[in-house]
């Protein structure tokens, strides 16, 4: 009942394309991540799905029925917003109970749906505060109360976490993480933040400028990245990305020469080359390896001692920037000149030029 | 230094203090002359005895004024029609401003430009076609029956309800109300109405309480002319018209003083409970009653 299905669906705003042609299903109960940098339009997604916004053309179903026509009220849709969107004039108690008085449940219903909600959410204490009292983490908490309550078939999440502070960000996600796996529910949730992606989906859809990029599963993006955007968007730090020259194309592999590499040999991943073709190859960071005989040379930008690892900056000889992501004792001072080796077979090839 | 300082802290009280007796002033003349005959009263005017509550002091001048005029039902009429007038205008203009911000629906901006353009008509521009309308429309009309719209509350009532000022005073204040608390209700299953009188009149507070006190002194202070033309019987006269009524009654000056005294005591009651959002209301909107 709580799958949902886009098909072709076009968001124009005037002469604004905002969603073009955006083909999704989402299975009953799965977490389904829409990601993407800000203006990609996976917020006018949501709000399309949860029926805030007309769809212009296409078609949207949730469970069996066609709902592009439906109120947002006859979606059985629950939406957390960005900002919370707690009402400030009523009580943690009514802003909980909001949907189920509108539903006019009966009293004693409502009591024990908050009160359960609550002990969920672990606010049983902050039910009498208005939303002033509350610190950003207990508003959302409210927020997600909200939704919970009124036991919908999808629950839709639009960036919930961007104004909490880091460590209650770590938290709220496994909470939210926590939610799914006990409700299961299917729930879409919107983000620009490919760590809250890869770590709570199911599902990704990385959307660039109103198109769907790639959809799959965050370690199947993660490795087999369709496109130039998807390998920089997924993984942090961002793959680097080299211009080569196709040299001859194998069964499994593909040839490529760059200025700095030799002759390398990588999986082509069921795309196909021609000989003398300009092309990208991808290495991500933690793929990289100091090798004095390595054959990417630069010297040392900036380097970043996380803890658990070790960021480098680097420059290339000509100028080309390259992260790499070392064993957290390598100590690499800014000026020192550096080599890095790498496995072809971790690499990746896009026809596409950055 | 400090003496340089408080020099000029007096000197900024003394001015204060000068504009505030200004203001201030006429009132208590007005309230105390109520109390004295007229004799008193006119002698008293040329020295400060005129500010003091001194010499023969009486009701008497209240008596005589609640003889001569049916003063209580000027104010019950004034108020009736203030206060029907305000309620009506505020749910009006609240749910018109609505539908303006929050609903989406074809040509909204081309009806709000043409809502807020009637704002420059002066009501004087309006009065002859609007009297005309009066005359020649029905009020209720049954088989056999009809009654007009002379002479009655809801003449003085109706074309007053709403006017754009209203509309766009709650239109403003809608915009910059934060969208997502209406969506979020909206996704919970709530209607437009519900919207409207559980979200979003809730958090009204600050724009109900300015246009209740611009529709308030507009509707107490204000109605003269409009009330002189279609109401010709005393029962249906609200205090202003009746103000003007009294003079030509060859009064004394302490009865009109006490009639005067009367009819602004409502106004300082509403000004005294609303004091802070009156203050803030000019502040915000730039608008004066």
């Amino acid at each position: 009942m709580g799958a949902i299905s886009l098909r072709g669906i076009n968001k124009r705003f005037g002469a604004t394309h905002v969603i073009k042609d955006v083909n999704i299903e989402i299975e009953q109960g799965e977490f389904c991540v829409f990601v993407g940098p800000s203006g990609c339009g996976k917020s006018t997604l949501l709000r399309l799905i949860a029926g805030l916004e007309d769809i212009t053309s296409g078609e949207l179903r949730i469970g069996d029925r066609v709902v592009n026509h439906l109120q947002p009220k006859e979606r059985a849709v629950a939406m957390v917003f960005q900002s919370y969107a707690i009402f400030p004039h009523m009580t943690v108690r009514e802003n909980i109970a909001f949907g189920l008085t509108i539903r006019r449940e009966s009293r004693a219903e409502i009591d024990r749906k908050v009160s359960e909600a609550a002990r969920m959410l672990r606010m049983e204490d902050l039910l009498d505060r208005r939303p002033s009292q509350l610190s950003g983490g207990q508003r959302q908490r409210v927020a997600i109360g909200r939704a919970v309550v009124r036991d919908p078939s999808v629950f839709l999440f639009d960036e919930p976490l961007s104004n909490l502070d880091a460590a209650l960000r770590m938290s709220t996600r496994q909470e939210i993480a926590a939610l799914h796996a006990q409700l299961k529910t299917t729930m879409i949730y919107v983000t620009h933040d490919q760590v809250e992606a890869m770590t709570l989906a199911d599902k990704i859809v990385v959307l660039k400028e109103g198109r769907v990029m790639q959809i799959g599963a965050p370690m199947d993006l993660y490795h087999n990245p369709a496109n130039l955007f998807v390998a920089g968007f997924l993984g942090a730090p961002s793959m680097n990305f080299l211009p080569v020259t196709v040299e001859a194309q194998g069964a499994r592999t593909v040839t490529v020469t760059g200025d700095m590499l030799g002759r390398t040999e990588v999986p082509h991943r069921g795309r196909s080359f021609a000989p003398g073709q300009p092309a990208t190859l991808g290495i991500r960071p933690q793929y990289l390896r100091p090798d004095d005989s390595g054959a990417l040379r630069g010297t040392v930008r900036v380097s970043e001692r996380l803890g658990t690892e070790t960021v480098v900056d680097v420059a290339l000889a000509q100028g080309t920037r390259l992260m790499a992501a070392l064993a957290e004792d390598v100590i690499l001072t800014p000026g020192a000149p550096v080599a890095f080796g790498f496995d072809g077979y971790k690499a990746h090839v896009f026809a596409e030029t950055p | 230094m400090t003496l340089d300082r408080a020099t000029r802290l007096m000197g900024r009280y003394l001015l204060l203090l000068f504009i505030a007796c200004i203001f201030v002033f006429p009132i208590i003349f007005m309230i105390m002359s109520s109390f004295k005959p007229d004799l008193q009263l006119l002698q008293d005017t040329s020295s400060v005895r005129a500010l003091l509550p001194v010499g023969d002091l009486s009701l008497d001048n209240y008596r005589e004024a609640f003889d001569r005029a049916p003063i209580g039902l000027f104010i019950f009429n004034s108020v009736f029609i203030t206060a029907t007038t305000l309620l009506l205008s505020l749910f009006l203009a609240s749910i018109a401003a609505f539908a303006f911000v929050f609903i989406d629906w074809r040509g909204k901006s081309v009806v709000l430009a043409l809502v807020v353009a009637t704002y420059i008509l002066p009501f004087e521009t309006v009065a002859v076609p609007l009297l005309l309308l009066v005359n020649n429309l029905p009020w209720l009309s049954a088989e056999g029956i009809t009654w007009g719209w002379l002479n009655s509350y809801q003449v003085q009532i109706i074309p007053w309800i709403v006017r754009a000022l209203e509309i766009f005073l709650f239109v403003q204040y809608f915009k910059d109300l934060p969208r997502d608390l209406v969506e979020a209700a909206r996704v919970d299953g709530a209607t437009w109405f519900q919207v409207y009188r559980r979200v979003v009149m809730p958090l009204s507070g600050p724009v109900i309480a300015t246009v209740a006190i611009l529709k308030f002194l507009e509707m107490y202070n204000n109605q003269f002319l409009w009330p002189i033309m279609v109401v010709q019987a005393e029962d249906y006269r609200p205090i202003m018209v009746g103000l003007q009524y009294f003079f030509q009654l060859n009064t004394a000056w302490g009865e009109i003083m006490a009639y005067l005294t009367i009819i602004t005591v409502p106004v300082l009651i509403f000004y005294l409970v609303l004091q802070r959002a009156f203050i803030a209301s000019i502040a915000s909107t730039g608008v004066k009653g």
